[in-house]
């Protein structure tokens, strides 16, 4: 390479990292016997390392569909969804590579009523051939880290609801997931287990630095938690507008009675009044 | 009522109660001087019990029969398993062999035992095949139930876990339908027991059934009802250790769990 030196010096590359999160022009029809209904449609997300991303709507407002189709359950009719730069779906088939960066929380805990606490947490490391002592000893740090420590040999049937959805937020944290979806965790739960879970949940998510999209019908639920709030409206669903809730971190519960937070709880409460 | 009292209540209720059963038997039969080849006393019956027990022919009995139980509902766990797995995960399958199904689980298969002696001979073989054909169908059957019965938000966790077929097969399936297996078994158990003896019956030279036939030739009611006797307390002898599996393999369900609780 002799007239190296005579090139012109390259710009620097600045390396762009993807975004955690990317949905680009998202859609998903359901076909009925009355005919195709459209659940969501035309939705563009991004979501960097860090965020915390409350999606909130009435019932019906596709915000479930579409966290099913950022967690691999459910195939999009339309867009792509990417997961740090790769494409989560290929056709009707998740990509393993993309689909093994998330960890998902239900509704329900969904634990399995033949393990304990502990196996539960370690069934996903299990699922990836990690060793017995290996695993078991990494759900116990996971079993403490969401306050279960001293539970990890009971049985599901034996946990409060409050404890069985930690158990589960455990269970999905154990793969160290780049992305935590969470779809309406503690709607199931009386509403003063749910605040102390919300604070647990900040916690945790402070702890583990994870990035998470959040389903929740429960406005101030969503303001607390989130860096972003997405409101979603039905028919089809559709991104209607996204509120920053840019409070300092760790939050505490007094938080909830400043003039910023309820303004913003205002906007979202009028907005969703609005639709019918 | 106090937990502690309902655990104590089945061993005061059983044993007054076989004492008031046994203790009208003997009254009515006293009383109305029923004739002792046709309704004998307890007492005959307990003497003719203790007699059987001393008779080594009546062990080598037990033994047959037992194997002959064990054996056939051996076969139908492993048959029943299968099919139900089998015909549970293939719906297809399931639904065109439905009809032959019913037709196979509704006819008497009591009456199959002249064929299966002719086909089996009159050895253990004829007997055992009627003791598993009989545990088959409910083990079949509540396998097949409880592969249909895994809950639709665990299926997604195996899912969002990326698992495999096989893992989720193992992990998964397997699990759920455990409980309605043992509810297979423990129906299953019981039938297996009939069989045996209903095959012995009709055609055996061995066995505990073949005892009762005999005492019946004999006219030794007393005898009769102390085989009746034995083969009951075999029976439930068979049904405890199914049941014991059951508290074993699956003690988080409800049917063992709950139980432990209310009477814990």
């Amino acid at each position: 390479m002799k007239n190296e030196t005579l090139m012109p010096t390259a710009p620097p590359i600045t390396p762009v990292e993807p975004p955690r999160l990317r949905i680009q022009d998202v859609g998903r029809d359901f076909h009925t016997r009355n005919g195709v209904t459209h659940a969501v449609s035309g939705i563009d997300l991004t979501i960097e390392r860090g965020d915390f991303v409350a999606l909130i709507g009435r019932s019906g407002c596709g915000k479930t569909t579409l966290l099913r189709m950022i967690g691999g359950l459910l195939p999009p009719s339309a867009g792509t969804i990417e997961v740090d730069g790769n494409s989560l779906w290929r056709g009707s088939h998740v990509e393993p590579s993309a689909v093994t960066k998330l960890g998902f929380v239900f509704q329900e805990s969904n634990l399995f009523p033949w393990f304990s606490v502990l196996d539960n947490i370690a069934l996903p490391l299990k699922l990836r051939g990690m060793g017995k002592i290996e695993r078991r000893e990494r759900a116990a740090e996971f079993a403490a880290l969401v306050g279960l420590a001293g539970f990890e040999r009971s049985y599901p049937r034996e946990l409060s609801g409050g404890m069985r959805q930690r158990a589960a937020i455990a269970r999905a944290l154990s793969t160290e997931p780049e992305l935590l979806l969470m779809d309406e965790p503690f709607g199931a739960l009386d509403a003063l287990t749910r605040e102390r879970m919300n604070l647990e949940l900040q916690r945790i998510v402070l702890d583990t630095n994870s990035t998470v999209v959040f389903v929740t019908h429960d406005i101030p639920e969503a303001v607390f938690l989130a860096d972003r709030v997405v409101h979603m409206t039905p028919r089809p669903g559709r991104i209607r507008q996204i509120l920053p809730a840019e409070f300092p971190k760790p939050r505490a519960v007094e938080v909830t009675t400043t003039p910023e937070f309820n303004e913003i709880v205002r906007i979202l409460r009028r907005d969703l009044d609005e639709e019918e | 009522m106090s937990p502690r009292t309902l655990k104590m209540l089945p061993w005061i209720v059983t044993p007054s109660l076989v004492i008031v059963i046994i203790f009208l038997w003997w009254a009515i039969v006293t009383f109305f001087n029923v004739n002792p080849f046709i309704f004998p006393p307890p007492q005959a019956v307990a003497e003719s019990f203790v007699q059987l027990l001393s008779e080594p022919r009546t062990w080598s009995a037990v033994v047959v029969t037992v194997s002959e139980v064990v054996i056939g509902f051996l076969i139908a766990v492993v048959f029943g398993v299968t099919v139900g797995v089998l015909l549970g995960k293939i719906p297809w399958l399931e639904i065109s062999l439905r009809p032959l199904i019913v037709i196979a689980q509704v006819a008497p298969k009591v009456a199959f035992v002249p064929l299966f002696v002719i086909w089996f001979g009159f050895g253990l073989t004829s007997k055992i095949v009627l003791s598993a054909l009989l545990a088959f169908f409910p083990i079949m059957l509540n396998v097949l139930l409880g592969v249909r019965s895994v809950e639709q938000g665990h299926r997604e966790v195996m899912t969002s876990l990326n698992a495999t077929k096989r893992q989720t097969f193992f992990q998964l399936d397997m699990r759920s339908l455990q409980p309605y297996l043992f509810a297979g078994m423990e129906v299953g158990i019981v039938l297996a027991t009939i069989g045996a003896i209903v095959g012995e019956y009709l055609g055996g030279n061995n066995g505990l059934g073949n005892l009762v036939v005999s005492a019946m030739n004999s006219l030794d009611a007393a005898r009769t009802f102390a085989l009746i006797l034995l083969l009951s307390l075999i029976g439930l002898v068979l049904y405890l250790i199914v049941n014991e599996a059951k508290r074993f393999v699956i003690p988080w369900h409800e049917s063992v769990y709950g139980l432990r609780t209310a009477t814990a």
